[in-house]
């Protein structure tokens, strides 16, 4: 695999709005000028079911699926697919769990999938406001300040964790 | 170029767009994971596109767009091909006039199909070029190329994709317009397009000359493509297996296929020549493989472990080892369940209470199958509940076959359910039967398509409305019911009790909407409604307006829900 590419794998279950996170942070690598696929199964229109979506970016992507143990982020919005993601991290590779957020910091817990992308931006070398313009590209104007506030949110809990003592 | 920026698309939108840039005068299809976002892609985008009630007619009606001169796509899911296959072969033979695209999306590893058939066999079996593409630039350029190599070599053209290249995202830049088509117009053309065997058999030479002349022009076709690199290892691969490769393999000499029939049989014996060890890699069955090794080129297939699934970078790199150790199970995740408040629960409630030996069909209603209810027993393909449930009934012991229902869903039923009907009708078992049409107003699993049932066309404007439970008294079921299973549980319980112990045909229709569409349907209905009354749209000539969707219980013929 060729260094220069990132890779994350977001998980969850049906209606947490894994897709629409994966599809916020194509965007992203889009908008940074960054080669960028993403690859998903969708199909059933059920909720419930787990969901889990591949997105790599960087110089140049080839496969859109994340090989096997090589994620370097697995971001996952429910904390019982922790456990069945869990091996498709790297070693050493980051994992942002529903708990890194803690209840309360959101005023509606349907948020936590952008909260979780303002936690992964933290770790990326992107612009925020390229994180935050495509934030609200892609949902609806109504719902831009709830989304703004949970991303800060999410940035703001890995800012805490690292002024931890470790 | 009219458009260079770049955007990020799924494959089914890159086809979607290619179809309007070049004009395509008509996308139809039928819903099917992973192939129904490219006609809604295509209606977004300005295109016309409507839903058939099942493949084979959208095939058909994609033939007669393409016999007037016009650029028809037609879309399906794999196992929809199947469906479509007694035109398409038929097709081959007669040739267009215009352009006819057939998309086949096929879904290896099921992700969400009942089975993984590899359609590139349709291909050969056919003898109609196919156009395989790897990312959503690829599923764009090829499909401007298969309009054109359509209307170059006058065949239908397969483009084959598969479910990461359809859902999968990636950069696309779209390109100049091509040229348009000439103006529709009827060119009569006997001998041509009617298929008796007197005209069919020169039809035949005639084919199998075209594919010849496309089998010389893919041995130049730039979508064919060598990668020089390491001369010591070889692959031949195409799709998306191409880009596993290509991450797998960084420093592989690559003949990468754009079309994988016909195959460019000179330029690969070539490429395998050059190398010392060619290796063929490809998802589904050994095609490829196969047709190398049939054209005497030496060539290495892959392990079996590796026909089952999908492949990704490590598989590839398993395969290209020769590892066939067995593989680590994939991750298993929550299954899908029916939303908690699916207007299905009191149906497969009621159907695992009276033990009811189901012959099921495919569908939402599907998950019945799983716990708690466990309420089916078989799925085979679409509208089977009809005809297995029929078979079922002839053959057991009474107790037994009076316990069997037909279970369908409403698309199911107007896609493949109406011949099951008048077999049933026809060929009545000797205790009756029950067929059960679960119609909740829209084709939930493949996320809320209309059909002709819901009097909706695709973009949910008004239009003529086919009742379910008008054309089953029109085939004569002597028994048709309609009521709501939610709004009257224990209704539908007793109707169901009193209809399995007579001895007669019976075909209920449990009607409610699916609680993830009702919203929207109560959207459109009211402005279909406003439409009607105003009487300005063609559609309000059509029959009537629809029934209320959950009209009271048993509002049927006869004696209906009863108690
Ligand atoms: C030949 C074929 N075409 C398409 C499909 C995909 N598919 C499976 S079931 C189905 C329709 C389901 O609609 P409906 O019968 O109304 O049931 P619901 O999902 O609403 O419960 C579709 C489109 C298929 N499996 N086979
Ligand atoms: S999507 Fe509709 S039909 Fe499917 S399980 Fe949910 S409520 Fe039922």
């Amino acid at each position: 695999m060729k260094p220069n590419v990132t890779n994350v794998i977001i998980a969850g279950l049906g209606g947490q709005g894994v897709i629409k996170a994966s599809d916020i942070l194509a965007e992203v690598a889009l908008r940074a000028g960054l080669d960028v696929k993403k690859a998903e199964v969708h199909g059933m229109s059920q909720r419930g079911g787990s969901v889990s979506t591949d997105v790599r970016f960087g110089e140049e992507v080839l496969s859109p699926m994340v090989p096997p143990g090589e994620a370097d982020f697995l971001v996952v919005l429910a904390a019982s697919e922790v456990e069945v993601n869990r091996p498709s991290l790297k070693p050493g590779g980051v994992l942002l769990a529903p708990d890194l957020v803690p209840e309360g910091a959101l005023a509606n817990r349907r948020s936590l999938n952008v909260a979780l992308l303002g936690a992964l931006s933290a770790h990326l070398d992107v612009p925020e406001t390229l994180f935050l313009d495509a934030v609200r590209a892609s949902l609806p104007e109504r719902l831009h300040a709830v989304n703004e506030a949970a991303f800060a949110a999410g940035r703001a809990a890995v800012a805490a964790v690292r002024a931890r003592p470790a | 170029m009219n458009h260079p920026e770049r955007i990020l698309a799924s494959g089914d939108e890159a086809v979607a767009l290619a179809a309007r840039d070049a004009g395509v005068a008509l996308g139809t299809g039928y819903p099917g994971t992973p192939s129904t976002e490219i006609l809604e892609a295509f209606d977004a985008a300005g295109g016309k596109a409507q839903w058939a009630p099942n493949e084979k007619v959208a095939l058909e009606v994609g033939l007669g767009v393409a016999f007037a001169g016009a650029r028809a796509l037609v879309t399906m899911k794999h196992v929809g091909l199947n469906v479509a296959a007694d035109p398409l072969f038929t097709a081959a033979y007669t040739g267009v006039d215009g352009a006819l695209v057939v998309v086949s999306a096929d879904d290896p590893g099921m992700a969400s199909s009942q089975n993984e058939q590899d359609n590139r066999r349709y291909a050969v079996a056919a003898g109609l070029p196919a156009l395989e593409p790897s990312d959503s630039q690829e599923a764009y350029d090829f499909t401007l190329e298969a309009i054109a190599l359509s209307e170059r070599f006058k065949l239908p053209v397969l483009l084959r994709m598969t479910t990461r290249v359809c859902h999968g995202k990636s950069i696309l830049q779209r390109r100049p317009a091509p040229p348009a088509s000439a103006p529709a117009r009827f060119r009569r053309d006997i001998a041509g397009r009617v298929m008796i065997p007197a005209y069919a058999r020169p039809a035949h030479r005639r084919l199998r000359e075209k594919l010849a002349a496309v089998a010389e022009w893919c041995e130049t076709a730039p979508l064919n493509r060598v990668e020089r690199g390491d001369p010591r290892l070889g692959v031949v691969t195409a799709g998306i297996s191409y880009l596993h490769v290509r991450e797998a393999a960084p420093d592989a000499s690559v003949f990468k296929l754009g079309a994988v029939h016909p195959l460019p049989l000179a330029r690969l014996r070539a490429f395998a020549e050059s190398v010392d060890r060619c290796v063929v890699v490809e998802e589904g069955d050994p095609c490829l493989f196969e047709a190398l090794r049939a054209a005497g080129i030496a060539v290495e297939g892959r392990p079996e472990p590796f026909r089952f699934g999908e492949l990704n970078v490590g598989r590839v790199r398993r395969l290209l080892a020769g590892d066939a150790s067995p593989e680590p199970a994939p991750p298993r995740g929550k299954a899908p369940e029916l939303c908690p408040a699916c207007p299905y629960h009191p149906v497969y409630g009621t159907l695992q209470k009276l033990d009811c030996i189901v012959a099921g069909d495919i569908g939402c209603y599907s998950l019945g199958v799983l716990p708690p209810y466990q309420a089916m027993d078989t799925l085979v393909d679409m509208g089977a509940a009809l005809g297995v449930g029929l078979g079922l009934r002839h053959v057991l012991p009474e107790a037994e076959a009076r316990r069997v229902v037909s279970v369908i869903g409403d698309s199911t039923f107007v896609h493949s359910g109406l011949t099951g009907v008048a077999e049933m009708v026809y060929n009545p078992p000797p205790t009756g039967h029950v067929v059960l049409v679960l119609d909740n107003g829209t084709t939930a699993m493949t996320g809320q398509q209309e059909h002709p049932g819901t009097g909706r066309t695709l973009d949910h404007e008004p239009t003529g409305r086919l009742s379910i439970e008008g054309v089953a008294r029109a085939m004569g079921v002597p028994q048709v019911d309609v009521l709501d299973p939610v709004e009257d549980p224990a209704g539908f319980e007793a109707l169901l009790r009193k209809r399995l112990a007579e001895t007669a045909l019976s075909l209920i229709v449990a009607r409610r909407p699916c609680i993830l569409a009702a919203p929207d349907i109560r959207k459109w209905e009211k402005a279909a409604d406003e439409k009607r009354a105003l009487g300005g749209c063609a559609a309000a000539c059509l029959g009537s307006a629809p029934e209320p969707l959950s009209p009271r219980g048993g509002e049927g013929q006869g004696e209906g829900a009863a108690q």
